[in-house]
């Protein structure tokens, strides 16, 4: 197993399908009288975030506890880092500490990689940047295979701000590893220079995409990341983006009769999907959630237990 | 079907498939003598070769006796002591009889008892799962060298080996026939 997991690219098929099939007998445990297991006794594992994030970390440090590692949240705001400490002071700061692994998101993409240079332990990328999440590809991956029994061969649509998203770029790599075909659906605006070379088709057209989907996963649209001055470049109007983009009860019946809708989260009731289809049987929005605690307790374990203590003094 | 072997590596064997099913039926009507009757009995088989063998025991105590003993499969890996030296290793599927195993007696099934550490793992791992009234141990070969104040309570064979040696189980359910064979040492 491979020791940091920065992008999702990093995974071979097989290592990919190992985290699966580890995250579906981990999912099994969690109905147990005693959810919590002894496999990471001892590790430390550090949550360093930069930005905010109350779902990823709350499901890292719920990953990290079930497998009993000591879990430290390190947040930008009121540490050292507002005081200006650079991320190489902070990586030091670390290492000292004994951090056996550290989940970082950062605003720049590329830190993690930074961060993988300077320290010894393992260094999971939580998010950077609008560069890659790919935990979150796993456990997207995890729910449409158990959703649908498979990943090979299905038809995944990825709509909406491709250009900001990481879910977006992590999910492509992974799914085309998997054997997936991603259509990425956006506004020209949306799509980040390049897009040609990802492994998926693009389309500008959401009603001729979602008859041949299984999947349809949709994005948030991030205003956080579009600044005042550059809003109107990108799209007209909100209420034009979610006509043309956001998905209604009325475009869900385009779809097959088995496809799934999913999001990453947070969700923007109204802009990209209506709460009607947030809320339908058809939508596998709560079941990423929960999954996700197993995947990345998966990952914590095939990351962690295979490095020596000894090794590292 | 002879495996391939250098000048200096011996295999002996040291149970044949007609000796292994005599020896799970020993040990099928050990457990029956012991358990009065298998009451309240659980077989819970530790992987790979521990769950087919917990399945044999309970086809043998039922062809004895036509007593029902259920079985399941007991996953120790998450509770290992040994994933920091050898790395992590993919999880086996646990699956535990409808009923639990509160106030039960589980017997844990297992091919070959040697260090004892696979079976403190067990110990570990039942103890999150329930709470048997009695916890007791059959395996098909001790081949000794224990490093845990761990015994069993039902042997097929005691093969004393060195340390050198390779005690190798086959199963026809995992690997196509029965065999029981000591690898490695010097003749």
């Amino acid at each position: 197993m491979i020791k940091h997991l920065l992008s999702a690219g990093d995974l071979s098929a097989d290592q990919a399908g190992l985290v699966l099939d580890t995250a579906a007998e981990l999912a099994s445990l969690a109905g147990r009288e005693v959810k919590k297991l002894p496999t990471l006794r001892g590790r430390t594992v550090v949550n360093l975030f930069y930005e905010d994030s109350t779902r990823t970390r709350t499901s890292f440090e719920v990953a990290a506890k079930r497998l009993s590692a000591d879990v430290i949240n390190f947040s930008a705001k009121g540490s050292s880092v507002s005081k200006g400490e650079s991320l190489k002071d902070t990586a030091w700061t670390l290492q000292a500490m004994g951090a056996d692994a550290v989940v970082v998101r950062h605003g720049a993409s590329g830190a993690p990689y930074q961060l993988a240079k300077w320290l010894d332990g393992s260094v999971v990328n939580a998010g950077d940047g609008t560069h890659e999440h790919p935990t979150q590809a796993l456990l997207d991956a995890y729910t449409m295979r158990s959703r649908l029994g498979r990943l090979a061969g299905l038809n995944v649509a990825i709509v909406g701000d491709v250009l900001h998203s990481r879910v977006a770029r992590s999910n492509v790599l992974l799914l085309h590893t998997l054997g997936a075909k991603v259509t990425l659906v956006a506004p020209p605006t949306l799509l980040p220079i390049g897009v040609e070379a990802w492994p998926a088709r693009t389309s500008y057209d959401l009603d001729s995409v979602l008859p041949d989907s299984d999947v349809v996963m949709m994005l948030r649209v991030q205003r956080e990341r579009l600044s005042d001055g550059w809003k109107d470049s990108f799209f007209p109007s909100e209420r034009e983006y979610a006509r043309r983009y956001g998905l209604d009860a009325a475009r869900v019946r385009r779809m097959p009769e088995h496809a799934i809708v999913m999001h990453p989260g947070p969700m923007i009731r109204g802009m990209e999907i209506t709460a009607e289809v947030a809320d339908s049987a058809r939508s596998a929005i709560v079941e990423q959630v929960a999954n996700g605690v197993s995947v990345r307790m998966a990952v914590l374990y095939l990351l962690l237990s295979g490095t020596n203590v000894g090794e590292r003094a | 079907m002879a495996y391939p072997q250098t000048e200096r590596e011996v295999s002996k064997i040291i149970l044949s498939a007609p000796d292994i099913s005599r020896t799970v039926d020993r040990i099928a009507h050990q457990i029956l003598e012991k358990t009065e009757g298998a009451r309240d009995a659980i077989l819970l088989g530790i992987p790979t070769r521990g769950v087919p063998l917990a399945r044999r025991l309970a086809a043998r105590i039922h062809a004895f006796e036509e007593i029902i003993v259920p079985t399941g499969v007991l996953d120790v890996t998450l509770y290992r002591d040994d994933l920091s030296l050898r790395g992590a290793r993919a999880l086996g599927h646990t699956d535990i009889p409808a009923g639990g195993l509160d106030g039960k007696r589980v017997i844990l099934v297992d091919d070959v008892l040697f260090s004892g550490r696979t079976v403190r793992a067990a110990l570990d791992a039942l103890q999150d799962l329930g709470r048997p009234r009695i916890v007791q141990l059959a395996v098909l070969v001790d081949r000794g060298h224990r490093e845990l104040p761990i015994r069993a309570d039902y042997v097929g064979k005691n093969i004393p080996t060195s340390l050198a040696e390779n005690v190798r189980v086959r199963l026809a359910e995992v690997d196509g026939d029965d065999q029981v064979k000591i690898l490695g040492g010097t003749a």
